[in-house]
Parts: structure tokens; sequence; C-alpha cells
């Protein structure tokens, strides 16, 4: 029997389309890619679509109307190994921020009849609803990180995902340490690894896309910002609420943030 | 008597987000169109509210991952507005900079990637690219060349970190500008390449019975991308602080996104159609010139010829960062100081697909206190479905296969980002038919 190539499928659900675009990024890989696999569903870049089961889904966006619920458990059932990618379906992403709001006011907001919009309080992660075989952190995710997974998956061998804290990348590039040169309330300490150090070598604090690291002591970090640093609450508030707002440990220090007062 | 014939197609492809087209026709004519776009909505200027305005650009750069340069740079104008600061003009031209690159990725993105494809009926590049590997191989270089300038001045391709309200965070070094400059020769004969390309492509015939209104900012010295002054093809002009007066939103039943209307009523169109016709003189030499060559001067009224004014823009893109790079100087500081204040401050740039208004609404301590985006996508739709209108009238009778991938392109013609005026398309073909 001839080997059939394996089939990519890209879906997408609440999202930006940045997550899936960093594939069609990959200039110099992306047609080495397509030799190695059937890509059998990706809207953006083909309109044709092949029916499952798929080996490989890639999952863009977050779950933010009763009909994704139902969506994300048939694109489970289509896929042998689930991939999420990006921010917004591994957290909820930046629309998670609504979760702490009131939904029925932020339609009100922005649309004249607001009835006609379907939307769930919550914005949540993929997981939260199917299980997850690997997660791609970022908003938006890193394209050798990417490249790594699928050389990974179609090698057969498990990839290669750094889950240490942005602090080591910094170290490996020989950025300067904002958090030590006074640069304001950077992240890197608390945040996974994966962009390669971005914002700190380029002057700036992490604001922290890549999610909450393993195990990270969000509390302490907090503490030494708001009482060695003199960092205003609200500045603290804000790096911990942004595009991972949803994370559990960024969410509840941002609740404990808040209960200080 | 008439019974129904639905031909449904779930999603509409090589679009970015998602959406759906439903059209109902009989032999007599179309009876209905509606370009729907269910993409679930993120409530972005609900959650900027009480947010630092310093954060709009970041914030909403997630709107869109094709163009997110395009939201940083109408949310930091919007915001320096607000601020009264002006950034020097050494700053200013590393903006464009920037913009130039994502015109290149974007548009080349939507030419070889996205729209091509179509003129083959094929289903994506990746069919293209054994057709025609040349051309995919040299508009994936090019891309590329674009996302290497986005990159570099705005740290990586997909939603740049280097931006700030008042500058950048960085500046570029002198050497990395060198290598860049380097490497853009070999675009720009890539960028003629892709023209070439495009103006072989034989635009299906589409004779519009009404012209469009076009929309679009006008520079005094530039091809437009940031400033200038918003003017329409029938004479009229605007200050960007004017739009809400005259441009005006609609909520419609079928979509989440708001349609956008001139004066309330009138459908207009924007995006690269609409800045050629506006501002053909503006062109970059190389571009100008090869656009006479090739026949492409304005007016354009066929959309499907659109794919060949997005190749010329590219080329004009190309040729303007290295006009930029060429007399480079710079800046003497990488952002200007800020100071909160309270104020009102609005401001419109090109975004590849159009342009794109942001405003917003700050209290004394530089906070959100209402925002609004009004992104190219919502101010095109009723034009998209002005378009199938007409598109259908000299279809009807055809093969429904053929009538669904025409639609499909017509769609596609505008590059619709869905992402932006929301998002999700599905295409759903009514036929009412006639039951023998
Ligand atoms: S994670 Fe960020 S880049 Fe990815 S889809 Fe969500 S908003 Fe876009």
């Amino acid at each position: 029997m001839a080997q059939r190539k394996p089939r990519l499928a890209v879906f997408k659900f609440t999202s930006c389309d940045g997550c899936q675009l960093s594939l069609l990024d990959c200039e110099d890989e992306l047609l080495a890619v397509a030799e190695r696999v059937e890509i059998a569903h990706f809207l953006e870049a083909s309109s044709r679509v092949l029916p499952g089961p798929y080996d490989i889904g890639l999952v863009e966006g977050s779950i933010s109307t009763p009909a994704q619920v139902e969506e994300i458990r048939r694109v489970r059932e289509a896929c042998r190994l689930l991939v999420t990618i990006g921010a917004c379906a591994t957290a909820g992403g930046i629309q998670a921020l609504r979760n702490a709001a009131d939904v029925a006011e932020y339609q009100r907001l922005i649309y004249p009849a607001p009835e006609q919009i379907r939307a769930l309080e919550r914005s949540t992660p993929v997981a939260d609803h199917v299980a997850v075989d690997f997660e791609l952190r970022g908003c938006p995710i890193d394209k050798g990180q990417l490249m790594e997974l699928l050389s990974a998956l179609l090698n057969r061998r498990c990839p290669r995902l750094a889950r240490h804290a942005v602090c080591v990348e910094c170290k490996a590039r020989g950025a300067v340490c904002l958090a030590v040169a006074g640069g304001g309330p950077c992240m890197g300490p608390v945040t996974q690894a994966g962009c390669g150090a971005l914002c700190p070598a380029h002057g700036r604090p992490c604001y922290g896309c890549f999610g909450p690291k393993e195990n990270a002591n969000v509390d302490a970090l907090v503490h030494w910002w708001r009482h060695v640093q003199g960092v205003e609450r609200a500045q603290i508030a804000a790096q911990l609420q942004n595009f991972n707002a949803a994370a559990a440990a960024f969410e509840d220090a941002a609740r404990r943030l808040e209960g200080e007062k | 008597m008439s019974g129904e014939t639905t031909i449904r197609v779930d999603y509409l492809a090589r679009v970015e987000g998602e959406g759906a087209l439903h059209v109902r026709y009989d032999q007599n004519g179309v009876r209905e169109v509606r370009l729907e776009i269910f993409e679930p909505p993120r409530f972005f200027e609900a959650l900027l509210r009480g947010r630092n305005a310093l954060e709009a650009p970041d914030i909403t750069a997630r709107i869109c991952g094709i163009c997110p340069v395009a939201y940083q740079m109408s949310a930091v104008h919007a915001v320096e507005a607000a601020l009264e600061v002006q950034v020097p003009e050494e700053i200013r031209r590393l903006r464009r900079l920037l913009y130039c690159g994502e015109w290149i990725e974007s548009h080349v993105l939507h030419v070889a990637m996205l729209h091509a494809p179509d003129f083959f009926e094929l289903p994506s590049a990746v069919e293209l690219a054994r057709l025609q590997p040349a051309v995919v191989r040299d508009a994936l270089a090019l891309k590329k060349a674009g996302n290497a300038i986005v990159a570099l001045l705005g740290g990586r391709e997909i939603h740049p970190i280097n931006v700030r309200v008042g500058g950048f965070w960085r500046l570029p070094r002198a050497g990395e500008l060198a290598e860049l400059a380097r490497s853009l020769p070999a675009a720009r004969e890539r960028a003629e390449a892709l023209v070439h390309f495009a103006a072989s492509l034989e635009p299906p015939p589409f004779p519009r019975p009404k012209p469009y209104l076009f929309v679009a900012l006008r520079h005094e010295e530039e091809y437009p991308m940031c400033g200038g002054v918003l003017s329409t093809s029938d004479g009229r002009s605007f200050d960007p602080g004017q739009f809400e007066d005259h441009f005006l939103e609609h909520q419609v039943p079928h979509s989440n996104a708001l349609h956008c209307l001139l004066e309330g009523r009138e459908p207009y169109l924007v995006g690269p159609l609409a800045r050629f016709h506006l501002n053909f003189a503006k062109l970059a030499p190389t571009a100008r010139a090869l656009a006479e060559a090739v026949g492409a001067r304005p007016p354009r009224p066929n959309p499907f010829g659109s794919i060949l004014v997005r190749a010329l823009e590219v080329l004009h893109a190309v040729e303007t960062a290295q006009e930029i790079l060429a007399d480079y100087r710079q800046p003497a500081v990488a952002a200007v100081p800020l100071a909160a204040k309270a104020g009102r401050g609005a401001a419109i740039t090109e975004a590849p697909r159009g342009i794109l208004y942001h405003r917003y609404d700050l209290d004394e301590k530089g906070r959100i206190l209402e925002a609004k985006i009004v992104p190219p996508t919502s101010q095109n739709q009723r034009t998209i479905e002005e378009d199938l209108r007409f598109l259908l009238d000299g279809l009807l009778g055809e093969d429904s296969d053929l009538v669904r991938r025409r639609c499909e392109q017509a769609i596609r013609n505008h590059d619709p980002c869905i992402s932006c005026a929301t998002h999700f398309l599905r295409l759903d073909l009514e036929r009412v038919e006639e039951v023998p």
C-alpha cells in the first residue's frame, strides 16, 4: 500500500488570523511543507476542502459563541492530533478581557441592535472544551516554533518547545536585564520563552504575550514591582490583563492585586 | 409556481476571516444579495475603555493579523493628535518605511496566494506553484522582503512590538538599514515581474452600470499612507477629523460588521482602486512608468483588474522604501516625550485594504473614555454587494458552478478582511427556480 501523506488542517475560531498567517509567512519553508503534507483544510489559503479525518489539526482562536462550542467538538473528533496555536486558542486571547465585564453592555456600546449579536459571556481557551495534544504559545506564535512542531510531528518525535522563562532567552542573546536596570515592569520572569526575548532586546519590558511559564510566581514579581520598583498599580494591572488575561496564573494575580486595594 | 434550489458552499475561502455570501436569484433577475459576516465580535472598542491610550497600538493591532501595522499607525497618529504631540519628520519617514513593508507583504499575499489562483481556476497557490513555479517562488521571495522590512522596524512581522506612541522603542542601526537597502534591488525586480504577471491575466468582463464612488486620502507630495485629506472621486474632500460627520455606520441584520455609508446613504469603495484613481500622478516613477507601459491608467473600473493595481502598489512600496533609505537621517531620539492630557484625537491612514479610521477620547490621565474604529472592509461591504448584484445580472442562466466561482472571485477582488470587519465567509447561493 502506498504511504499517503499526512493530512494537515487549519481551523479558525475567534481570532485575528495572525497565527495561521504565520504559516504562510514561512516563505522559505512553505512549499517544502506543502510537499510533505496534504493541505486538506486551510480556508485562508485554499478553496479545496477535503473531508476529515485529519492527522494534524492546527486550531487558532478562542471559543466565544454558542456555535463554536459545538464546532470545536466536531474538529476534535476529526483530528488525530490537535494543536492549539496562539494566545487566543491557549488562553482566550485579548477578547477574554470581556470575561470580567458585562457583555451585554459591550454589545450595546458597539451595536445599535445588540440582540442580533450572538456571543458568550466568556471567551475561553480550546482546552476548556476538548482535549488538546500540543500548544504553541504567543500572540502571535513564533514561526520557528511552528516549524519545529510540524517537523517533529511529521518525523514522529516529540517537539522541543522551551518551557523556561523569557529571562533565559534574554541572557542567551545578551540583552540588558530591564528588571535589574530599572527599565519598567518586565513580565520576562513569569512568561514562557519562545519569542527570543524580542521586547527586552528592543529596550521594552516584556508584556507577556507568550503567557505564564510553568510554576510562575507572579505574586512575588508583582510585590517586587510595587514595593521595590514603585510601579503604579494600574500599570501592573495592564501588564497582567492583556493577551493572556484569562490564563490562570495571570488572572489570579490580577484578582489578588485588585483585592489588595 | 416557483420552487427553490439552494446551492451552498459552506465557507468562502481565500479571504481573511470568515463570512458567507447569500444570493437569491431566479430567471428574471437577482432578488437579494447579502454578504454575511459571522466573524464573532471581539468588542475592541468596548475593551479599550479605561485602558491607557499608550496601549492602543498594541491592543488594536490584534484586530487583524494581516495588517497590524495599519492599526498601529492609525492608533499612534490618533493618540498623538489627542495628546497634541508632533513627531519629527525622521520618525514619520521610518513609519512610512514600516508601512511600505506591510503593503508589500499584504498585497503580495493577496495577489499571488489568494487572488491569482482564481485566474487559473485553481484552489490555491500550492497548485499554482506547480503550473507557474517561478511566479510563486518570486512572489514568496518578495513577500519575504516586505516581511523583512516590518521585522526590522517592528521587531516581528505580525503584531510588531517596536512601535509606540511618540515614535519607536529602539531605532534601527545603520548597519541593519544598509543591509535592508542592499536587499531591495532584487525585490524591485521581482515587483516588476509581478506587475507583468498581473498584467498578463485576463480579467473577466464586468461592465458596471454605476461607476464606483472612490474614497482615499490625498497628500500633497506622496501617494497616500499616513496623512493627507480625505477625498472622493466626485470632488468632495474632508478633514480626517470630520470623518464621523459624513461617514455613518449602520447595523444590518445579516452581519456582525457595521456597514458604513457616505452621508448615511452612498456606498463607496476604499482601497487600491480608490487610491490609484485619486493619486495616480503621485505613484513612484518606475511604478507610474510601468503602469503606463502596461496600459493601466485610471479610470480602471473593472474590479477584476484590481490585481494589477495591487501589483503596481507593491512596486511603488518597494521604490518608496528605497527612496526613504537613500536619504535616511537618524532621528535625534527614538520617541518624543509625552504628557497625559484630556482630549480627542482622530486619524486616518491607508491600510493595504483602504482607509482605516481611529478616534480616541482621553481623560486627563490619558485613559481612553471612548474609542471608535472604522476598518476598510466594513466600508466596502455595501459596494461589494452591489458588485455581486451587477455581476449576477450578467450571469443569469449560467452554470451554477461558474456563478459561484465568479461570485467568490468578485469578493476577493476587494481583498475583504473579515477579521477587520469583525469576521467568518460562508457562501450560500440560492436559486429560486421555475418548476417545470
Ligand atoms: S493569538 Fe494573537 S496573533 Fe494569534 S490569532 Fe489571537 S490575536 Fe491573533
